[in-house]
């Protein structure tokens, strides 16, 4: 559990972060969230103690991070920056090697945990691990700079607008491969980034800054239903939030059974995968009132109704 | 008539066709105006006395010459032919191999054997034409842009074929060779004189520079000052510099005591040595301070985000990626040590300038030569080796910046 109590900084007479207090749960990703300026990087530093508090006490498992000296605090909790920040002079195993060395494992040791890294990023090791990183592609680099965050295990991983410099297609790809290992690894992510569509996507709770201020922290279903000011409205988008919450709703919470299928239409085949969202969006381009899935192995039919679908888009009155 | 006619487009590739190298132009018209126009060789009474120049054909005999004038021709046609680069730089290669051959047949054929006074030495055209082959080598080499390791071995093999043709002695009756054979000694010992004084500076050089270097771009108040005040320094003539620094050295000397048993003394190659070491100054702390700011925010942010201690922080991570730029003023400096140690000899300091000075004072030519020609070498062979090193030392960077 992370915790900011009070937490401010200054630089001279400009404050940068006024007194925010925060819990993060364990085990959960974060999602901080604000216009550039407005102070969520440097929360993310103050973390790791990149950046020293003005003011305020920070928690990690109840003990006070300026207990430890910064860099051996630095070793325990991973940390993944825009632009990745791989080290250009070592290969892709020593840079993912970099914690672990200076910890002092031994070299077999570091040798397994870089392989077994590669390996869970999909990063061939006998073609990966010794190149350098100038030799391979903008999603390959940001998956090594995750990896070598990861690489001693550690129990916080602190990430930095960690998908800014990849393209839209490749960001998808590696937030879902992040929750995948979110998951499996059981760590806490604190995530800063100025897409508030990222943060809903990978997020547990969201923290909305502006001037320094954490304005609202809260569930992305919060924020989109329950927004605090004018800001956080602005933020998750007004215009389109109906969609957005619509795409935090697993499909399966609409399935009906039993009753009887409208018979003027074709109920419209849909996979039980889809969001809320997704499924919403088919039903209108066809036109359909109502849908069909396929619900388990058994193969029973549920009925989707599309006018269930728009209750739910309208915010106030979710299921 | 319309450009799309196709008169022009024929006559253009009739041109491309038919026109030459356009290095090999310039090379071509320095090798015909070296071999025709200017003395091949020079005969003199004695050492000291004017001679006479001698064109090819009065320099060697018959066949020689016949053969010698043939080689240029072919390797002039090679360079306006556009051909392979390794072809041109093989033809270069033999020609520099064919020149010095010739240039030793002509002491034994122009002087009779029992005069041991008259001298033979190199003329304006042979010098000439010898440029001439080593800048379409030159020429070639960067066309084929070969990889580090690849141009320390040419080198290696350079050197390897120069050494046989001095161990061969078939260049002996050379006035150069003659000068170096009555004092083969002292040449050898100013050679290491030398060395030590560029070599040996460069390292203090380092030794201070470096970690200067490093202060200065950790802390912005220094960097502006020190980079001014060794910026003043290599504004001061070799010359003058050697001579400011003989008063407080002979003042130390005089009383620091055990000083002078160090070698410190006014004159000599204590000033010698100090006066470089300021020179080197200015190339390692101003590369040091450019190649660590060139270090990118993004590795210095990762490295303190890794939990590196600064020091773990400045070795591991940020002087690695400063490396090929100090290289780079190794190489620099090495190169203008090596030159300016020539002046030593001035004060007494030895080193190769002792025969150029000489060699000036007696009006032997020669034996200026003798001490310009190692000079030349020794900067060459820096340049090279220090060049591949840096490259080497950038890996996977692509070409130093």
């Amino acid at each position: 559990m992370i915790e900011l109590r009070g937490v401010s900084k200054r630089y001279d007479a400009r404050t940068v972060v006024d007194d925010v207090s925060l819990v993060i749960e364990p085990r959960t990703v974060a999602g901080i969230v604000g216009t550039s300026g407005s102070g969520k990087t440097t929360v993310l530093r103050m973390i790791n103690r990149l950046a020293e508090p003005s003011a305020g006490t920070i928690l990690i498992d109840g003990v006070d991070t300026r207990t430890l000296p910064g860099f051996e605090l630095r070793r325990r909790i991973g940390y993944v920056i825009q632009n990745d920040g791989l080290f250009p002079h070592r290969t892709v195993r020593e840079n993912i090697a970099t914690v672990p060395r200076l910890l002092g494992w031994s070299r077999g040791e570091i040798a397994r945990r870089a392989d077994e890294l590669l390996e869970l990023f999909q990063l061939d090791p006998a073609v990966f691990a010794a190149r350098f990183p100038h030799e391979l592609s903008g999603g390959q680099r940001q998956r090594v700079g995750v990896a070598r965050a990861l690489a001693a295990r550690p129990n916080i991983l602190l990430m930095d607008e960690p998908f800014g410099a990849l393209d839209p297609v490749i960001r998808a790809k590696a937030q879902d491969d992040l929750l995948h290992i979110q998951r499996a690894t059981q760590t806490t992510i604190v995530l800063v980034t100025h897409d508030m569509d990222e943060a809903i996507r990978l997020a547990d709770r969201i923290a909305v800054m502006a001037d320094g201020r954490v304005v609202q922290f809260g569930t992305p279903e919060d924020l989109l239903a329950r927004p605090a000011t004018p800001f956080v409205e602005r933020m998750v988008g007004v215009s389109d939030r109906s969609f957005r919450l619509l795409s935090l709703m697993p499909l399966e919470r609409f399935v009906e059974f039993g009753t009887d299928a409208a018979s003027d239409v074709e109920p419209l085949e849909l996979d039980a995968a889809l969001d809320a969202r997704e499924a919403l969006s088919r039903l209108l381009w066809v036109g359909a009132r109502e849908g069909r899935v396929r619900v388990g192995a058994g193969g029973t039919h549920g009925r989707i109704r599309t006018s269930r679908l728009l209750d739910a888009a309208r915010g106030a009155s979710t299921p | 008539m319309t450009s799309d006619t196709p008169l022009p487009a024929a006559s253009h590739l009739a041109a491309g066709r038919f026109a030459p190298d356009p290095v090999g132009v310039p090379i071509a018209a320095v090798l015909a105006a070296g071999l025709l126009l200017l003395p091949f060789a020079t005969l003199r009474a004695n050492r000291i006395v004017t001679g006479e120049g001698l064109s090819v054909l009065a320099a060697l005999p018959v066949g020689a010459a016949t053969g010698t004038i043939v080689l240029v021709t072919a390797v002039g046609t090679i360079g306006l032919l556009r051909l392979p680069a390794a072809v041109r730089l093989a033809a270069a290669g033999v020609l520099v191999a064919g020149l010095l051959l010739a240039v030793g047949i002509a002491p034994p054929h122009l002087v009779a054997s029992g005069d041991r006074l008259a001298r033979v030495s190199p003329a304006s055209g042979f010098w000439l034409v010898l440029a001439a082959a080593l800048l379409l080598a030159l020429d070639a080499l960067t066309r084929l842009r070969p990889s580090p390791l690849a141009r320390i071995a040419l080198l290696g093999a350079a050197i390897v074929g120069v050494a046989l043709v001095f161990a061969s002695d078939h260049l002996a009756g050379l006035s150069v060779m003659r000068e170096y054979a009555t004092r083969a000694a002292s040449f050898w010992r100013e050679a290491a004189q030398h060395g030590r004084l560029a070599a040996g500076s460069l390292g203090v050089a380092l030794l201070v520079g470096v970690p200067l270097g490093i202060l200065c771009a950790r802390v912005a108040a220094l960097r502006g000052p020190v980079l001014a005040a060794l910026n003043v320094v290599q504004t001061i003539p070799s010359i003058a510099l050697f001579a400011l620094l003989i008063t407080p050295l002979a003042f130390v000397a005089a009383n620091v005591p055990g000083a002078s048993a160090l070698g410190i003394r006014g004159i000599g190659a204590a000033p010698a040595f100090l006066a470089l070491v300021l020179y080197s100054l200015l190339p390692v702390v101003a590369n040091t301070v450019a190649g660590l700011r060139d270090v990118p925010e993004a590795a210095r942010e990762a490295a303190r985000g890794c939990g590196m201690t600064d020091r773990q922080s400045l070795v591991q991570v940020e002087m690695p990626l400063a490396l090929p730029a100090v290289l780079a003023a190794v190489r620099i400096v090495l190169v203008q040590n090596i030159g300016l140690a020539t002046v030593a000899a001035l004060i007494g300091g030895g080193g190769f300038g002792v025969f150029v000075f000489q060699g000036i004072g007696q009006t032997a030519m020669d034996l200026v030569l003798l001490g310009v020609i190692p000079t030349v070498a020794l900067c060459f062979l820096a340049s090279v080796v220090l060049g591949a090193l840096i490259e080497l030392a950038a890996p996977g960077r692509g070409l130093p910046r």
